[in-house]
């Protein structure tokens, strides 16, 4: 458990993905069996056990220590597992260490009564990290920084094996995951599992303006085109187990299960096959923005309430299994008769298709992009981040193939801000100031000009232009606070950042009343003066258009 | 007798009446006792300055030789004494020269702690303990969550990561005096026979520690334009060094950090850091109180730090405690944090 501990411990602290799979990949060749299988469960949030409240930990720790000073450090560290990890009056070598393994058997054994018992004894035996990493695990808190994805990456780098190859036999796995090991190791025959829904890698899209002189390079009778809908790409998969059980999965577009945040979605998947399709939050028929779907993301508890506020639908746009025959090696085409006839036949309001959006030449498709609203796509043009362009010929590959699939996203909106903040960054952009809060100009209580910030961006710049940001930052600060350097920022001196977003909200927690969504620094104008940046009543007005 | 007739906090430190010193005073003095080499507690401008030769030594290297009036070296368990105030220097295994200040008068006894630390180093010498009946202890890591683990368990952390990421370059961060020396000495000691690389600002220090026949192994300074070819290497600089350009150019960098703050994630994570290395130079919670009780005093003030937890757990212990509340002590190590 100290050793698996440790490794949780420094996923927290390293950035790098590349770093983080070494890590655990050398925790997986140096960890035997069935250790390393349980690890990699936890990893992969595939543990279930009883989990303890905080309460009963409070408990534990009152019992041993002085509760002032119980008090005082809780106050300073603010984690209850961290501060009673850290202050556990440990007795070395009380106790045999134990593993990860005897742990969740012990949890999966134990009474109610018998917790504390056991946990006082774990805790006794373990450093101050297993400490930690057990009552964070033990409380279900335990965050772990890497994707399930990127643990069976780690695994798969044991050998030669290709990380989707696991994905396919995944689900029919349990841990400790012997036979899973044994052949990412070569050490055993691929695991005889037959997953009754399994995930397909998705195919993705190249941007279309990355294509040299597209308008002529490019015929447009040989595309078909469909919304971009601004939602969340998912595979949704029906099958049978082999007691002819339905099996329904909903597939994050990286293969991560998450079926248990979508019921409502699970529930209408009764068909045999794999969807490739937008989850997006309907609401009398009409898509909600993705700021109404983020509020359905991401939540631990999926209340009855949560479920009948913010409905979740799947607009469909592809087929790659049809009753059970893997039907990618057909055309696009093809595939879309197969879809249909599919969407119409389970006539489920959950699942609805994404509509073809016909066009006889590029000026059309031009226009239906700068206006969907006008080109079909009607009440739900707000949730159309631009238009998806698929060859008709194009079969169904995994991954980013050059040339069958193009995204064209609308353009977006940019506005001319005057940088008011700098913070380092993470990672390798730890020593330079890379995040940069910004301002737009409005009149003041006094009547006099002033700056207000409207946002926070810290992409889309070259590292060229990041080192000339940095040296503007470094010599041009006018007072620090903590990480963060306040930068000039008056009428007439200062740095002028065109930023580029793909919309707005209004939101009562910025104090200029916006909040612009994925903003991202476009250009940087060292040629403006501050003076003439834009002013918060142009996002305004944005808002009132949309 | 009140203990305040033999030592007093003032605003300028603590002050001993009766032989008319100070003792690590913040402003200038006539007449100060030092009891080691960080900035915060030695300063310059003293009119005369008692302090171990190696402390002496340090404070010339920091601020020049005329960082004071009149040197006045004294060695460790010697006694000197000023208007029968009997004053003796003792090991505090802090930082190299760090000593512990006694006075003793009137068959009372007071010492000073300065900064110490229990654990071995065997670049600071071993802590010893006085027996007395006023004990002015600092309280950096006052707190039971701060309990060092052997430091050898955090060295083998960083060599383990040396050798599961051979091509990056791995900066630790350290304060120039003492962590510095110590680490190369550590790393040394762990078999690690390879170069170890250090930033300008550690140099003259580190040549100091050599000086004085301090085993560190093979230091070399690092030169600018082989930052790009440090793969694989230990990098020890200034704490604040790692946000600057200079680190920039080392290949895919770990940035690590040796300081007892480490302990706690929030601190580690708000400072950017990614291989967090608990070592300290201060006196764990468990050692501050194992302290207190081997030095047999009825009383305990408390300098610095966390003195709230510190001064609760004496009145715990039937002890006498009050917190000195001394403005301007623990920067060393509260800056590097």
């Amino acid at each position: 458990m100290n050793r698996f501990a440790a490794l949780i411990d420094r996923l927290g602290y390293e950035p790098r993905r590349n770093a983080k799979l070494r890590l655990m990949t050398d925790y997986f060749r140096e960890t035997p069996d069935p250790e390393r299988g349980w690890a990699l469960a936890a990893l992969t949030g595939a543990l279930s056990f009883r989990h303890a409240k905080p309460g009963l930990i409070k408990g534990l720790i009152e019992e041993r220590t002085d509760p002032v000073l119980f008090a005082l450090s809780y106050d300073y560290v603010g984690d209850l597992a961290e501060t009673v990890a850290l202050m556990w009056p440990a007795e070395g070598g009380a106790n045999e260490i134990p593993h990860l393994s005897d742990i969740v058997a012990g949890l999966n054994e134990t009474t109610k009564a018998d917790l504390p018992r056991r946990l006082a004894g774990w805790l006794d035996a373990l450093d101050e990290t297993g400490r930690w990493a057990l009552l964070k695990l033990i409380t279900g808190a335990m965050r772990i920084g890497a994707s399930a994805r990127l643990a069976k990456t780690a695994v798969a780098r044991l050998g030669t094996l290709e990380p989707n190859e696991i994905e396919l036999v995944w689900h029919g796995l349990t841990p400790p995951y012997l036979d899973l090991f044994a052949w990412a190791e070569g050490a055993g025959p691929k695991p005889d599992t037959v997953n009754p829904a399994p995930f397909h890698p998705p195919m993705l899209s190249h941007p279309l303006e990355d294509v040299g002189n597209w308008h002529e390079a490019l015929d447009a009778a040989d595309f078909a085109a469909e919304w971009k809908w601004d939602g969340i790409r998912v595979q949704a998969v029906g099958g049978r187990d082999s007691h002819g059980r339905r099996v329904a999965r909903l597939y994050s577009r990286t293969g991560e299960d998450v079926s248990a945040a979508f019921p409502d979605v699970v529930d209408a998947i009764r068909f045999e096959g794999a969807l490739d399709g937008e989850l997006l939050i309907l609401r009398e028929g009409r898509v909600q923005s993705f700021n109404v779907l983020q509020q359905r993301l991401n939540r631990k508890a999926i209340s009855a309430k949560l479920l009948t506020d913010f409905p979740a639908h799947i607009r469909a746009y592809d087929l790659l299994v049809d009753h059970g025959e893997d039907i990618r090696g057909l055309t696009f085409i093809e595939r879309r008769a197969r879809l249909e006839a599919l969407v119409a036949k389970l006539d489920h309001e959950r699942i609805d298709l994404s509509p073809i959006v016909h066009f006889a030449n590029w000026d059309a498709l031009t226009s239906a992009r700068a206006s969907p609203a006008s080109a079909g796509a009607s009440k739900d043009a707000e949730a159309v981040e631009g238009i998806m362009l698929k060859r008709r010929d194009s079969t169904y590959v995994p991954g980013r193939p050059k040339g069958p699939w193009f995204k064209w996203k609308r353009d977006a909106y940019t506005v001319d801000a005057v940088m008011m903040y700098a913070q380092r960054g993470h990672g390798k952009r730890s020593s330079f100031y890379s995040d940069y809060t910004f301002g737009l100009w409005r009149q003041g209580e006094n009547g006099i000009d002033e700056l207000v910030p409207v946002g926070k961006a810290y992409s889309g710049i070259t590292d060229e232009e990041l080192a000339a940001l940095d040296r503007f930052v470094r010599k041009n600060t006018t007072n620090r606070f903590g990480p963060v350097r306040e930068v000039v920022h008056t009428r007439d001196a200062g740095v002028v950042l065109e930023i580029a977003f793909e919309g707005l909200n209004r939101s009562t927690r910025h104090r200029s009343g916006v909040a612009m969504r994925f903003p991202r620094i476009h250009r940087i104008r060292w040629d403006k003066p501050a003076r003439e940046a834009d002013r918060l009543e142009h996002l305004e007005a944005l808002l009132r258009e949309a | 007798m009140r203990p305040e007739e033999l030592i007093c906090p003032t605003p300028q430190g603590l002050y001993c009446p009766p032989a008319d010193v100070y003792i690590d005073p913040m402003r200038p003095v006539p007449r100060a006792l030092i009891t080691h080499g960080h900035s915060d507690h030695a300063r310059a401008g003293h009119g005369a300055v008692m302090a171990t030769a190696e402390t002496l030594g340090i404070m010339a290297v920091r601020y020049g030789d005329d960082f004071t009036e009149q040197r006045q070296p004294v060695a460790f368990g010697e006694t000197v004494n000023i208007n029968g105030v009997e004053i003796s220097f003792h090991p505090a295994g802090h930082v190299l020269g760090s000593a512990q200040i006694c006075l003793a008068w009137r068959g009372f006894r007071a010492v000073v702690s300065g900064d110490y630390k229990r654990l071995p180093d065997r670049t600071a010498g071993t802590f010893e303990v006085i027996r007395c009946n006023l004990f002015i202890s600092e309280a950096t890591f006052g707190l039971p969550v701060f309990r060092h683990p052997p430091t050898e368990h955090e060295v083998a952390k960083l060599l383990e990561s040396v050798a599961l990421f051979p091509e990056r370059a791995h900066l630790v961060g350290a304060y120039p005096l003492g962590k510095a020396q110590r680490l190369m000495a550590l790393i040394h000691d762990a078999g690690y026979d390879k170069p170890i690389y250090i930033h300008g600002a550690i140099a003259r220090l580190t040549e100091f520690y050599r000086s004085r026949h301090i085993a560190l192994g093979d230091i070399r300074l690092v030169a600018l334009d082989d930052r790009k070819n440090l793969g694989g290497a230990i990098v020890i600089c200034p704490p604040s060094a790692m946000q600057e350009a200079w680190s920039r150019k080392f290949p895919d960098p770990v940035t690590a950090f040796a300081s007892g703050w480490m302990r706690v994630r929030a601190r580690a994570k708000q400072k950017g850091v990614e291989l967090p290395l608990v070592v300290s130079d201060h006196a764990d919670w468990d050692d501050l109180g194992r302290t207190i009780r081997e030095t047999g005093a009825e009383e305990v003030w408390v300098t610095h730090g966390a003195e709230e937890a510190l001064v609760h757990w004496c009145e715990t212990q039937g002890i006498r405690a009050r917190p000195l509340r001394l403005i301007g002590y623990g920067d060393e190590e509260g800056e590097a944090a």
